[in-house]
């Protein structure tokens, strides 16, 4: 037990989701490149979408050794003008009108929305919710939204 | 002899408060615990519950005389029009019809949904004017309440089995079976499975016209065969069919229904559709209906269908099981597909335990068909044919 919970600190890993906008400018160059190569944070995509406007937005989890690592990265990619938003989104679901009917979960990638095999209840994993908000379209109840 | 117990006797055993009830989920845990004959002879009663998206819903209503009085010619509800062509002040309003106003967003599903929620409806309506109803228009405030009558006419329900919907093609698609990404990334399905209805009386041996049922939070009928009835599909060993067969055309009072039965749906770039909860009660009259009932979801097998292909035939792509379906993905062409219902199993659940309350408390007693349904007979399709063709295809049928 001691042992694990010893190495466990050792590797200890500094996370943060947040979710990216940048213009067409960015698009092209290496910024993701340089922000693993340079500044040695780890970048996870959780969910990428290029909008209408040409703009891109990117859901990442940036991994670092330490929060100050993990800062000079966001630094630098501020300093090219992404923006970057805490993801405070969050999707929440009216549960008294939610019929459990699991037409969400169909085109939920992340897993975040399941149905319970024994209650057959919805259940919704915060964690894993990447807000791509496809669950939004897909339920016939419209009782998804997404809050700020 | 073979037990047997007639409706009659379960009836009187509802009376004297000793009916025996159990679920058709239930019933499968209590055959394995208590034993198949033990169980047959103690139970009486199996209920079947669903709720899952059924289009074919609409209502009939009567608003009574205005005065002056008006023959309607052109109604609306909420901005969403009503059929009128039948008498001065009668209407049917059609869950899939849509708002002239609000589009996708409000239809008659959520017309039907607002009357059940006791909330005040927008009337209008126009006409031409007769000698006897000189009223060329009316716009005027509707309850429940207010009504004469308003009954839920559903022509096609309770759809024995179904199909499983799934896209090969390499764009995502929005269907009545949900959105349904490319390449076969994701299958719905929309059944109760063990619970549902039809599956638990595959030969409508028990079910037929008269049949008393739950029908959204009260007591309703079986008025007809549904439509698209097509009990000669292929079926498996156990009786089964694969695929869609069976459907019930149904009947109930909307000033006793609950809005917890009866849900209006939208179906993004599809459009409006209305859950409905739907239960029957089936009466263990002899041996036969028991094993009937004893249907398990892995016993109920359903094809995969290619909704990409916007054709009559669309092309099956395997057959798969609920059991299968509900744990969350099953293999299609050796790949391995995540698998989601339409329909709630959890409410369908619910609909049978409510169903079960209200024989346990005396509130509801089981009824004999007064005619059987249709058991030997397929679909027709709609061909595009000339007058010609129609009469040659007449007489080799005659
Ligand atoms: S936004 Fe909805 S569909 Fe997308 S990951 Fe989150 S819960 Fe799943
Ligand atoms: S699709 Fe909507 S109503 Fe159905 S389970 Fe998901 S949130 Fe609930």
């Amino acid at each position: 037990m001691k042992k694990t919970a010893k190495k466990a600190e050792r590797r200890q890993i500094f996370r943060k989701r947040v979710m990216l906008t940048f213009s067409q400018k960015l698009v092209g160059q290496p910024v993701m490149y340089r922000l693993i190569k340079e500044y040695d944070v780890a970048v996870n995509i959780l969910f990428a979408k290029v909008l209408p406007n040409e703009t891109g937005k990117l859901v990442v989890e940036f991994s670092a050794s330490d929060e100050k690592r993990l800062n000079k990265g966001i630094n630098f990619l501020k300093s090219l003008g992404v923006r970057i938003e805490p993801i405070s989104k969050e999707i929440v679901r009216d549960e008294e009108n939610c019929i459990d009917c699991g037409a969400c979960t169909s085109v939920c990638r992340s897993g975040a929305l399941s149905i319970d095999r024994k209650s057959f209840e919805l259940v919704f994993d915060q964690e894993k919710c990447v807000l791509c908000e496809m669950c939004i379209h897909a339920c016939p109840m419209k009782v998804i939204n997404i809050s700020f | 002899m073979a037990f047997e117990r007639s409706i009659e006797e379960i009836n009187e055993k509802i009376r004297c408060g000793n009916v025996v009830v159990a679920t058709a989920e239930e019933i499968l845990s209590m055959a394995e615990s208590d034993g198949y004959e033990n169980t047959f002879r103690k139970v009486d009663v199996v209920t079947t519950g669903t709720f899952g998206p059924m289009c074919s819903t609409g209502a009939f209503l009567n608003f009574g005389h205005s005065d002056p009085p008006i023959k309607m010619q052109k109604v609306w509800l909420n901005d969403v029009p009503a059929y009128t062509g039948i008498a001065a002040v009668d209407a049917y309003i059609g869950a899939t019809e849509l708002s002239e106003s609000r589009g996708f967003e409000y239809g008659g599903a959520h017309v039907i949904e607002d009357l059940i929620a006791d909330k005040p409806v927008r009337l209008r309506a126009t006409s031409y004017g007769t000698d006897c109803y000189p009223l060329r228009e009316i716009e005027t405030y509707i309850n429940r309440q207010m009504l004469n009558q308003a009954y839920i006419f559903n022509p096609r329900n309770a759809y024995q089995n179904y199909t499983v919907a799934i896209n090969t093609s390499d764009r995502t698609i929005y269907t009545y079976m949900g959105i349904l990404y490319p390449k076969m990334a994701n299958a719905t399905y929309c059944s109760a499975g063990q619970l549902s209805p039809l599956l638990n009386d595959p030969f409508y041996e028990t079910i037929g016209i008269g049949t008393r049922i739950f029908l959204g939070g009260a007591q309703g009928y079986v008025a007809w065969e549904g439509t698209q009835h097509s009990p000669s599909v292929a079926r498996n060993e156990k009786g089964i069919p694969i695929g869609g067969a069976g459907t019930l055309a149904v009947i109930g009072d909307i000033k006793k229904m609950n809005r917890r039965y009866m849900r209006a749906a939208v179906f993004e770039r599809y459009g409006v559709s209305m859950y409905v909860g739907l239960g029957v009660p089936i009466p263990v009259i002899n041996e036969k209906i028991f094993r009937n009932v004893l249907v398990r979801d892995e016993d109920i097998q359903v094809p995969v269908l290619d909704y990409s292909v916007g054709r009559r035939k669309r092309p099956a792509l395997g057959i798969v099981n609920y059991k299968q379906l509900r744990s969350g993905s099953v293999v299609i062409q050796g790949r391995e597909v995540k698998t989601a219902p339409i329909s709630s199993y959890k409410m369908a659940r619910e609909i049978a335990t409510e169903l079960k309350k209200w024989i346990l408390k005396g509130e509801f007693f089981l009824s004999n068909y007064v005619q059987p349904l249709p058991k030997n007979q397929n679909v027709k399709p709609l061909e595009i044919r000339d007058l010609e063709d129609l009469e040659v295809e007449y007489e080799k049928n005659r």
